[in-house]
């Protein structure tokens, strides 16, 4: 049987994934759009003439229909030109590419300690189900499911900043600025986040890696004279591994998610300070260019999640 | 004992079952899957087990390998094979016997492959567990294996996945896997079950085959009697987890000496005569409240007072030595019909 290509595979990806991005600056759009008030007001200050805010809304497009608004956007975004914010009036590309570092610092911190601790959680849970250990992931991973990442985040900056003195609780600066300490003040966030990632890795690896351990061909296996530690190790990593990559995919985007929250409580000038500050302020470029930097990195995460899977497994035509 | 009663064979067999008995622990108390299970497999014999669904042959079968649930299942009797008693030897022991002495092959040949390894690795893999072998000279064995088990183009099918091939040629893989480090046996569980009926013969024709030319013995269990009457030199029959007869198939074709055998036969439709309705026994076999003495005797159109008494397994060969037994006390007094005449 002929397997496609790697490069048509990711071609293909990459042309189905162009909807999506239409579609989902297309509703950011409108939402703010939708949202009361007027930045035009902003921008102008409280007393201006209603001359002055006519010729301001001219100034950035504002008079233009919301269609025209839109294509306008998208027609600048497809030549890689995001525009300028409306408020400090920097190109949107520019602060992108100065906050962005930091956010994904956080989630790829978070991605390595949820799968450092859950992956072995998981693992020792599933040899023995309803042992000591499996009943204890049990009940840490309910509990890293239930924590809200925020109040957790609270919670270790008093521990660890404010008590201990370990780790500083707000500050960063850029990456690209100072490298140590942005990975300094990345620890504590990406913590925060990752009691979910660890708890959400352990259960899945637990529930398939049982599942995995007792079909079928892990009799055949036994019976051809496998040892139980040979059975786990080769054939049921292999076999957990795509389950493993969906879950680690699919955390990857709910961390970027949830930097939002969490940039806010230690103060990280992040994608997420980034985004609540300018939709705040209703500025729609920053927004707009923030939300598709967002879409490109979730859907390059799914398209790589999706090419290891079927590396992995060769049932997958991805 | 059912011990004094079994065959003396001429040389020692190559596996001696005696007293096997198998429980299991369910939420509704202890089940008794099989009691007293003695028989013994020659070198080179071709024994059939056969019963219909809950008898306990494949309940059996598993027990050989012990691969059976250890949380749930216990298992009693002895297991003989090659000096050691396979129902208690240490587990690095039973590793060596797994794969290496005696193969085993199961009725679904898709599921009970690795989808994410390649045919020619798991083939490989049963040779490379049990002998120092390089990767390379693994491969060719299992691209040799291939090729015996009757497999077109192995140098190809080799890399292929199991998902790329039909279910005929995956049962094809199972055995090549088996066989490859020629084992003293072969214990295949309704092998033929999950395939198209042409797809059956062309495997019973394969195990008959291997199984002759390297002079492996074969514990082929099923409830086709037909797949026995086929490839088998005995049948075993089994009933409500007892064996109830053990007989050269040839014999308990023509004459069966316990009712539930001929029963058994008469229903088959593609050995029977040809009639408007096909003989079927009536009721169900028990499970869970056996009766007293013989199991079948709810259902036994022979039964007669003296049938609630326990049934041992008589020695019932018509010149010593046959290996002829039956569980049924009344085997001399009744005539049964069986399906060859």
């Amino acid at each position: 049987m002929a397997r496609r290509s790697t490069t048509r595979i990711i071609g293909g990806r990459l042309l189905q994934a162009l909807p999506v991005i239409f579609l989902a600056t297309f509703i950011v759009f409108s939402i703010l759009k939708l949202i009361p008030g007027d930045i035009a007001v902003t921008l102008a200050g409280d007393n201006a003439t209603d001359a002055r805010l006519d010729e301001i809304r001219a100034l950035y497009g504002l008079d233009q229909p919301f269609f025209v608004q839109y294509g306008a956007w998208l027609w600048k975004a497809v030549q890689g030109d995001l525009s300028r914010s409306l408020l400090s009036g920097e190109p949107v590309i520019a602060a992108i590419a100065r906050q962005f570092p930091n956010t994904l610092l956080i989630v790829f911190i978070a991605i390595i300690i949820s799968l450092t601790v859950g992956v072995p959680l998981g693992i020792a849970a599933a040899i023995k189900p309803g042992g000591v250990i499996d009943r204890l992931v049990t009940f840490v991973s309910s509990l890293g499911i239930a924590t809200p990442y925020f109040w957790l985040g609270m919670l270790l900056v008093d521990l660890f900043a404010l008590r201990l003195n370990w780790l500083p609780a707000t500050g960063a600066k850029s990456l690209s600025v100072a490298p140590l300490d942005a990975i300094q003040h990345a620890i504590l966030p990406a913590m925060a986040i990752a009691a979910g990632g660890i708890a959400a890795i352990s259960r899945q690896l637990r529930a398939s890696l049982m599942d995995i351990l007792s079909s079928q061909f892990v009799r055949t296996l036994t019976a051809k004279g496998l040892s139980p530690s040979a059975i786990l190790w080769k054939h049921g990593l292999k076999n957990v591994g795509v389950n493993l990559l969906t879950v680690t995919g699919l955390l990857v985007n709910n961390m970027l998610a949830a930097t939002v929250v969490v940039e806010a409580v230690f103060a990280i000038p992040g994608m997420g300070n980034l985004i609540v500050r300018a939709a705040i302020q209703r500025d729609l470029p920053m927004v707009q260019g923030v939300i598709f930097a967002m879409v490109i990195v979730v859907i390059l995460v799914n398209l790589i999640t999706d090419l290891l899977c079927a590396t992995i497994d060769p049932r997958i035509e991805a | 004992m059912d011990a004094m009663t079994a065959p003396a064979p001429s040389d020692t067999p190559l596996l001696s079952i005696r007293g096997l008995g198998i429980r299991f622990r369910t939420a509704q108390g202890d089940w008794q899957a099989t009691r007293d299970v003695s028989f013994d497999i020659a070198r080179g014999e071709r024994l059939g087990i056969v019963g219909e669904s809950g008898c306990g042959k494949t309940i059996t079968g598993l027990s050989m390998l012990r691969l059976l649930p250890p949380r749930v299942a216990t298992v009693e009797g002895t297991i003989g094979f090659e000096g050691k008693n396979l129902v208690d030897c240490a587990a690095r022991d039973m590793r060596r016997v797994r794969g290496r002495r005696i193969g085993m092959i199961f009725q679904e040949p898709m599921s009970a492959l690795d989808p994410v390894f390649t045919v020619g690795d798991q083939i490989a893999e049963s040779l490379r567990v049990h002998q120092t072998i390089s990767k390379a000279d693994a491969r060719a064995r299992a691209i040799e294996m291939l090729k015996r088990v009757g497999i077109a183009s192995p140098e190809r099918r080799v890399d292929d996945f199991p998902h790329q091939l039909s279910g005929g040629m995956r049962q094809r893989v199972m055995i090549a896997a088996a066989l490859i480090c020629q084992p003293q046996l072969l214990i295949a569980d309704e092998p033929t079950t999950a395939l198209d009926v042409t797809v059956q013969a062309q495997i019973l024709d394969l195990l008959r085959e291997l199984s002759a030319s390297s002079d492996t013995a074969l514990m082929l269990i099923t409830h086709d009697i037909g797949v026995v009457a086929e490839s088998c030199t005995r049948m075993l029959t089994m009933y409500a987890g007892e064996v109830i007869e053990d007989a050269p198939v040839d014999d308990a074709l023509r004459r069966p000496l316990h009712p539930y055998t001929s029963g058994l036969l008469r229903s088959l439709p593609h050995l029977s005569e040809r009639r408007s309705k096909l003989p079927s026994i009536p009721g169900r076999v028990p499970t869970l409240n056996m009766p007293t003495g013989c199991r079948f005797q709810p259902r036994c159109s022979h039964a007669t007072q003296g049938c609630e008494r326990p049934q041992a397994l008589l020695d019932a060969g018509d010149r010593p030595g046959s290996g002829r037994r039956v569980r049924c006390w009344r085997f001399r007094d009744i005539d049964l019909p069986g399906v060859v005449h």
